[in-house]
């Protein structure tokens, strides 16, 4: 299942003096498999980009196609829309309502109006796949649970819905640095084990340039570049004038490399660091 | 949600902005008095001059102003056809058991005017005073009843606090309805009963929220010491100008005029 944006536009509030444009002209395409980082400032368009691919905003001008069809037009069904691509909102677990925590990850498979065991089967599954025990939390109030477990929770309301592509709208935000190394595991073990396309938005490189596969970067409501995050990275100075950083670990490459030391700046993670450096030491025959 | 428009304020750097608050919520009050003052039509030159005059010098745009009434047509239509109908006196038309006389068709008229005069300018007012200006001068206006008991500091302090949080209250609906509706609820089908259920999933979270800030927003309060009324200092001091006394000398003129406009 794939996603074509093209040439959408979007302003808010038109013809009033709050009128805005939060994003123009982007065009995006994004492939079955595909794992997606959306990176960009706070206010670079980033949240009304997202809301688009599901249909919870309409473009002020462009299309959104999503397996050949444009999804505002009337053969398609927002519904359908909706629960194929699995939207997860920033601070998620602030959409809980439900008794109990196995209601409110019923919620959405309700909604699509299935049976009732399948229901059950797929909160079980969901639960599992956040990595929650369903017998010992099933009959817990979600405002009893700990800030990382209700979100896991309201994840896991969205995965019920087996969505082909999920969307998740700064998963890590506010969590501690432990609960968020294992959210963003969970997040690549799922894309593996469910076969799924996932867009995980963010405005830290350092999250999310180490797991995803192509990183789009946003700025200022434009979409400025995307590809590779090896080959972004390589325009250091044009990120840092974004506001955007890159991984330290890159960065601290950079800096050796300025300083005259033969080092490929190619690097993501602090392995890959160790071992480039260790091999430019051995070439010296330091180590 | 966000199309709300009466009660907005837009920003801006005009005379009217820069009015003392006290002066725009007085002459406000007693534009709306001349309003229902006021017996004929010649009368009513004065109060629509004076809006004019005060609607080009804030640069609100005009089709903003009137986009305040749009909600209210109807009431406004509702007012004008009643009194057509109610008022005794000479029968222009019969329709039915219903007479529609001259007398009501001149009192619905009066009555249509008066309204929209009256919304056009507490619109203006509101266009042109933000939110927290607006309590501050109705504090200021409130202290000398203090004296007989009205706590005029915490309830100027309560409705800045209530006018902060609607836009907050208004976004954070938005976004809950976004998610919920990602997750297939449905907000504009059914009947009655269904929507009034399938807001649950709405309202809930809602609530969960505006609980949440109140209490951060009390315990921040507190841990800088805040305690109302007495003694109280404030970084903006209001201060009546020029420009404020030459508001109050035009309005005077035009009151005088509509006033004397009962006697011709």
């Amino acid at each position: 299942m794939s996603i074509v944006v093209k040439n959408l536009t979007h302003i808010y509030m038109p013809n009033t003096p709050f009128e805005s444009v939060a994003i123009k002209d982007i065009n995006w395409t994004i492939n079955d498999g595909e794992f997606w980082g959306l990176i960009g400032h706070t206010g670079s368009g980033k949240s009304t980009l997202i809301q688009h691919l599901n249909g919870l905003l309409k473009p002020t001008s462009g299309e959104i196609i999503i397996d050949g069809k444009n999804i505002h037009s009337k053969e398609v069904s927002l519904k359908t829309i909706r629960q194929k691509v699995g939207l997860v909102f920033q601070y998620p677990e602030h959409q809980l309502f439900e008794e109990t925590v196995e209601q409110d990850v019923a919620f959405g498979p309700r909604n699509m109006g299935l049976p009732d065991e399948e229901i059950s089967k797929r909160v079980k599954e969901a639960l599992e796949l956040v990595g929650l025990p369903y017998e010992q939390i099933k009959d817990k109030s979600p405002f009893e649970l700990s800030g990382g477990q209700m979100r896991r929770v309201a994840i896991a309301g969205v995965l019920a819905m087996k969505p082909q592509i999920l969307v998740l709208d700064e998963p890590t935000a506010g969590l501690d640095p432990r609960g968020r190394d294992e959210i963003l595991q969970e997040i690549v073990d799922l894309k593996e084990k469910q076969n799924l396309t996932v867009i995980l938005v963010s405005h830290s490189m350092e999250d999310i340039a180490k797991i995803v596969d192509k990183l789009a970067v946003m700025y200022k409501g434009e979409m400025v570049s995307q590809g590779n995050p090896r080959e972004i990275f390589k325009d250091y100075q044009g990120l840092v004038e974004k506001g955007l950083g890159i991984p330290q670990v890159t960065e601290l490459m950079i800096k050796l490399k300025g300083k005259g030391k033969n080092v490929s700046t190619d690097i993501l993670t602090v392995e890959e660091a160790r071992a480039e450096i260790l091999k430019t030491l051995r070439r010296k025959g330091l180590a | 949600m966000r199309e709300i428009t009466i009660g907005q304020y837009i920003p801006g750097n005009s005379l009217v902005h820069r009015l003392d608050p006290r002066t725009k919520i007085l002459v406000t009050l007693a534009y709306m008095i001349l309003l229902f003052a006021l017996n004929n039509f010649y009368g009513y030159i004065f109060p629509v001059v004076f809006l004019i005059l005060a609607t080009i010098l804030s640069r609100i745009s005009v089709r903003y102003l009137l986009k305040g009434l749009k909600p209210l047509i109807f009431i406004i239509t509702l007012t004008f056809v009643l009194n057509s109908f109610m008022i005794k006196g000479r029968v222009i038309y019969e329709l039915g058991p219903l007479d529609i006389t001259y007398e009501g068709l001149v009192q619905g008229a009066f009555m249509a005017i008066r309204l929209i005069l009256l919304i056009t300018g507490t619109s203006l007012l509101t266009l042109t005073t933000s939110p927290i200006s607006l309590t501050d001068g109705i504090e200021r206006l409130l202290s000398p009843f203090k004296k007989v008991g009205v706590p005029a500091h915490e309830l100027a302090m309560m409705m800045t606090i209530a006018l902060r949080f609607i836009p907050t209250l208004l976004e954070e609906t938005d976004k809950i309805m976004k998610a919920q509706m990602a997750r297939g609820a449905d907000f504009e089908s059914g009947n009655l009963i269904n929507r009034a259920k399938n807001l649950v999933p709405l309202l809930v979270p809602l609530f969960i929220s505006a609980f949440r800030r109140a209490d951060d927003l009390a315990m921040a309060m507190e841990a800088r010491c805040y305690r109302g009324g007495e003694n109280r200092t404030r970084l903006k001091e209001l201060k009546m100008t020029f420009i404020d006394m030459a508001t109050f000398a035009v309005f005077t003129l035009f009151a005088i005029g509509g006033i004397a406009s009962r006697f011709l």
